[in-house]
């Protein structure tokens, strides 16, 4: 076990809050009325926050390493997709309403049980980010997982949308529960999150909550690759996007 | 017209500065000028969040991008509380929508400029909202009591949102060359529609006298208009940059800026639809309540469903 | 009956810290009552402005006639002997 494993792990789990907070950002102005559209927008500032504070964690660590000095921007703005961590998830497209709040629920069960657990982690900044994080995830999953159930359980247009949601979705949801190799490395320390442990109450609250929805998973296979920094085409558009200011005028401040 | 008694009795109310409430009695005039206004207003509120929202993805630093996503979403609040407003007088929020999305109902022109570069989210928060606060701030005395306090709570909100485009322009006036160039590019482009926004010149506006007197408005488009011009032509020197007006200058006489001619026919055309964005908006607008449609539809479905299953349980 | 498209009105009371009352913010639309209280905590609390949201939907707020504000609320006029500096004591008096 290394710094550089605690670098990535907070990296990665940056990228995760950051990648899902910006794609919630696109519906700001465009939701289906005001008040969902305030709501959302809600999530996307919580989970801009979240990966602040861990980028800014992550910063620290790299400059005690003795590196160049880097800043929470220079880990948003100036790293390719290959260095994201991020799960294949959080980058997926935003698609329709029902697609969105699929991927919100479906992440914030996974984030719940495992803040629920970093709370408890032996490194202090990162067990700190938990206990604050944890409250507003406790609120998305209350969020979404009403959403969900609501449009399941709604119209005959509303439940067919939300069977192809989670046919597009239901394939990247494996990955959470994958450990890398850093978290693999961090694991005997008790720094990381064991991800076997929260695995199977991810499985019986979606379980519970698809069932309210009247929905069925499908047994796709298995996509991963977005820990190891191999991403879907989605993530490369995301970031040309995300990065373009800080990449066409290097060096400014904004 | 007006029943006598009543009208005397709202007119007295007025006059001495006692708010109308939703169930008073008030003259129809009086209810469909408020309920243009306000709705009007909310409208401009949210068609306003699009253009800035067009930066969200592309902010240059997460701290700009999570205070632009709150800024927006603010306007989405100021939106709900203005139609909330509104509603009281009797109209319901679809049909105000309705009314925005067939063209009936106007929005603020403004928002019909394109957001080309960053240096625009500053422009738009220091000028647009600059404007707005200035044309708001006396609304929240405005004599009918709903849209008064729902006026409160939006300035108190609006005052970071100015601070906010003044920062982001203060931070490019000292930056790099193109920096730079970028913050005067966004003041040349937003000057003259942020100076537009305060409606017609007095002797060309229709309905300031009848609204000042049922204090709906406190001052004329003029006043508010010189006073915009001559706080920002001081708070500019501040960043370095210039007003594009080249008649913009000190009338030690007058105790003003002076400033130069404004393009009436510019503002009509973009007011009758014929603004760089006017369709592209919307068109936004529009999709995204036609998108949403089957959502709001499965909610209600839902919660019929609900009330059904806690009778059968 | 006409199927209603649109989500009920909702009014909105918030208690913005304990030992206040609820007080009337606004109001919104929400397709449910559990909605109403979430919409009101995104919308009219993202300041911490309060600590407690009740929710009525607004069809069920009965409110009294403002024509009749003269029999209503006038009688009280002349009760000023309900309030306590009605009554002519000595300052030297205390603890009352």
């Amino acid at each position: 076990m290394t710094v550089q494993h605690t670098i990535d792990y907070t990296l990665h789990l940056a990228d995760n809050a950051l990648v899902l907070g910006h794609r919630n950002s696109e519906w700001t102005g465009h939701g289906p009325i005001l008040e969902q559209d305030i709501a959302l927008s809600n999530i996307a500032l919580d989970l801009i926050g979240q990966a602040r504070y861990l980028y800014q964690y992550a910063a620290r660590l790299m400059t005690m390493q003795g590196g160049p000095e880097v800043t929470e921007d220079v880990l948003a703005y100036l790293r390719d997709s290959w260095d994201y961590r991020n799960c294949l998830l959080v980058e997926q497209a935003n698609g329709d309403w029902g697609k969105t709040v699929l991927r919100q629920f479906f992440f914030s069960a996974y984030q719940y049980f495992f803040y629920r657990e970093l709370q408890h982690s032996r490194d202090a900044e990162l067990s700190a980010i938990a206990e604050k994080a944890l409250k507003e995830v406790t609120y998305h999953l209350r969020w979404s997982s009403e959403w969900v159930i609501r449009l399941g359980d709604g119209t005959e247009e509303s439940h067919a949308r939300m069977e192809k949601a989670l046919d597009q979705l239901w394939m990247y949801t494996g990955e959470l529960f994958q450990p890398a190799g850093f978290e693999q490395a961090l694991a005997p320390g008790g720094i990381a999150v064991d991800l076997g442990e929260i695995k199977p109450l991810w499985e019986l609250r979606v379980g519970e909550v698809l069932k309210e929805a009247t929905l069925t998973t499908p047994g796709s296979m298995m996509q991963q690759g977005g820990k190891q920094g191999k991403h879907t085409e989605h993530l490369g558009y995301l970031l040309a996007e995300m990065q373009f200011l800080q990449r066409a005028y290097p060096g400014n401040e904004w | 017209m007006m029943t006598d008694a009543s009208s005397t009795i709202f007119q007295d109310k007025i006059d001495q500065d006692i708010r109308i409430e939703p169930k008073d009695w008030m003259p129809d005039a009086y209810r469909k000028t408020l309920i243009r206004q306000i709705s009007q207003h909310a409208h401009s509120e949210i068609v306003g969040m699009l253009p800035e929202a067009n930066w969200i993805t592309r902010a240059p630093s997460l701290r700009r991008k999570a205070t632009l996503i709150a800024k927006v979403q603010d306007e989405a609040g100021h939106g709900l509380y203005l139609y909330s407003a509104a509603e009281t007088l009797g109209i319901s929020r679809e049909e105000m929508i309705d009314q925005l999305h067939s063209g009936k109902a106007k929005y603020s022109s403004i928002f019909n400029y394109p957001t080309l570069t960053w240096a625009d989210m500053g422009a738009i928060g220091w000028l647009v909202d600059g404007a707005a606060i200035m044309n708001q701030v006396p609304l929240c005395r405005a004599s009918y009591g709903p849209y008064a306090r729902a006026m409160v709570r939006i300035c108190k909100e609006e005052s970071f949102h100015q601070r906010q485009g003044f920062e982001i322009l203060l931070t490019l006036s000292r930056g790099s060359e193109a920096q730079r160039r970028m913050c005067q590019d966004a003041i040349d482009r937003w000057w003259w529609p942020s100076v537009m926004m305060f409606g017609p010149n007095d002797d060309a506006s229709p309905h300031t006298a009848q609204s000042m007197q049922w204090k709906i408005k406190r001052f004329t488009n003029d006043e508010l208009r010189q006073r915009f011009v001559d706080i920002c032509a001081e708070q500019v020197k501040l960043l370095g940059m210039t007003i594009p007006d080249d008649q913009l200058r000190w009338n030690e006489e007058r105790q003003h800026y002076d400033f130069g001619p404004i393009d009436w026919e510019e503002f009509r055309n973009v007011i009758n639809g014929n603004g760089p964005c006017n369709k592209e908006r919307l068109a936004a607008r529009v999709q995204a309540h036609e998108d949403g449609a089957w959502v709001r539809e499965a909610a209600l479905a839902h919660a019929e469903k609900k009330i059904q299953y806690g009778k059968t349980a | 009956m006409e199927k209603q498209h649109n989500w009920p009105l909702w009014e909105i009371f918030i208690r913005s810290r304990q030992g206040l009352d609820h007080k009337h913010v606004g109001s919104l639309h929400a397709a449910d009552s559990a909605m109403a209280i979430e919409n009101a905590r995104d919308v009219y609390t993202r300041r911490m402005e309060g600590i407690s949201i009740w929710v009525v939907e607004s069809k069920y707020v009965h409110a009294s006639n403002p024509d009749e504000a003269s029999s209503f609320y006038d009688p009280a006029n002349d009760k000023v002997y309900r309030h306590p500096t009605f009554y002519d004591l000595p300052d030297e008096l205390k603890h009352m």
